[in-house]
């Protein structure tokens, strides 16, 4: 188990986040905080902000007032430059639909993020077949989005979102599309592959049965965030 | 709550071959791992009036070098009887008596905080589920453990989301309570 909760310095850490989508109010004043390694879900209604929150916390999105810090790093202030290398090399997304390149194999599409880094095409296909065999899906690496289920698929994104050893995953209804055998495939390979690599992962559901496989749970409502029930 | 009929899952267990009170006992607890675990004496009531309604007999006792144990096996009246039980349709929630919906109900009443009762109920539900993850998705978990641990997600997850429907209904059905 992480040091959630403890004493630690967070490794993210949002504070009165307040912003507006036009007249609508999407946060209002939520904060939160991701430990080192720890398994966060952050739960809420659709319209609560969830999306509006992990657009701030990956720096997509500036927020209107409050603060976004990363490891000492003011997220809401940094440059654009910067943003997209910290989002480059700490940080994996995945999201509803695993945003997959569709021209790409399964094989090429987990070893982009290393081809971008300049690694070589040998050695960054060589790793990817490792993820790939981490997360189930060895035996599919030439197969093309279209040609996997919705659970490969994802569980194709979740080793592209993990290869380049972000810091931090963020994984926005990472399940939304799939039925209950697949999504607990997909959760089990993303939380076991977490743990074993100490990556925090931020995971925004509306699915409880989702939630309960991180360590704790807050809950968006109406733009803030409360926390749901110290372990007793 | 529906309890499970113990006679008819002894008889269940019975199927497999004969056994005595201490080794259906242990299978049950097997069998149904998260289920309340069967205590000895009901067994035993249980196994002897499955004889006096002819659905088992005493098949023999043996030492083992231990204390004297009776085997008991099913009768044919007792298939027969098990088939029809595990054939029928259970009555889907006939009545609505759970706990929950109760204490909303009587909270409201009694001038309670009723919402702070649902939050404190869904962290006690998450946090059971998140038990109920871990334990299922442990290396070499075995399948009656899984399916046990589903069927009680799901139930707590059902609850969990008639809880949100609950609290954000709180308002209108405080009114609708205190006019009544």
């Amino acid at each position: 188990m992480s040091n959630k909760g403890g004493t630690a310095v967070p490794l993210l850490a949002a504070r009165d986040l307040v912003k507006a989508h036009g007249r609508t109010q999407a946060l209002r004043g939520a904060s939160v905080e991701l430990h080192a390694g720890e398994i966060l879900a952050v739960t809420g209604a659709s319209g609560s902000g969830k999306s509006t929150l992990l657009h701030c916390l990956t720096g997509i999105v500036r927020p209107d007032a409050g603060s976004v810090s990363y490891g000492g790093e003011r997220l809401d202030q940094l440059p654009e430059k910067r943003l997209s290398e910290l989002r480059r090399t700490e940080f994996g997304v995945v999201f509803q639909f695993g945003q997959l390149i569709p021209e790409l194999t399964a094989l090429d599409n987990v070893a982009l993020p290393l081809l971008l880094a300049g690694v070589r095409r040998q050695e960054a296909q060589a790793t990817a077949g490792e993820w790939l065999e981490r997360f189930g899906v060895r035996g599919q690496e030439e197969l093309r989005p279209g040609e996997m289920s919705g659970g490969q698929a994802q569980r194709v994104a979740l080793a592209r979102a993990l290869i380049t050893g972000p810091k931090v995953v963020f994984a926005d209804e990472p399940t939304g599309a799939l039925d209950s055998l697949a999504s607990e495939q997909v959760m089990t390979a993303l939380v076991h592959t977490a743990r074993e690599s100490g990556t925090a992962v931020l995971l925004i559901t509306h699915d409880a049965q989702v939630a309960a496989y991180a360590d704790r749970e807050v809950r968006l409502s109406d733009g803030a965030l409360a926390p749901v029930g110290v372990t007793a | 709550m529906i309890r499970m009929s113990t006679r008819h899952i002894l008889l269940g267990l019975l199927a497999a071959g004969p056994s005595h009170g201490y080794d259906l006992k242990r299978r049950h607890d097997e069998r149904f791992p998260q289920a309340r675990p069967l205590a000895y004496g009901q067994v035993y009531t249980t196994l002897q009036r499955l004889v006096r309604d002819g659905l088992a007999e005493i098949e023999g006792t043996d030492s083992d070098g231990g204390p004297e144990r009776t085997t008991y096996r099913s009768t044919e009246d007792g298939a027969r009887e098990l088939a029809q039980w595990a054939g029928e349709i259970a009555p889907p929630a006939p009545f609505v008596t759970n706990e929950i919906f109760a204490k909303v109900v009587v909270s409201i009443l009694s001038g309670g905080d009723p919402e702070a009762y649902l939050r404190a109920q869904r962290a006690a539900h998450m946090e059971r589920m998140r038990e109920l993850t871990a334990v299922k998705t442990a290396h070499g978990a075995d399948l009656a453990t899984v399916l046990s641990a589903d069927y009680a997600l799901n139930h707590l997850d059902a609850d969990l989301r008639w809880m949100t429907t609950t609290a954000a209904r709180l308002t209108t059905l405080t009114a609708e309570v205190d006019t009544a």
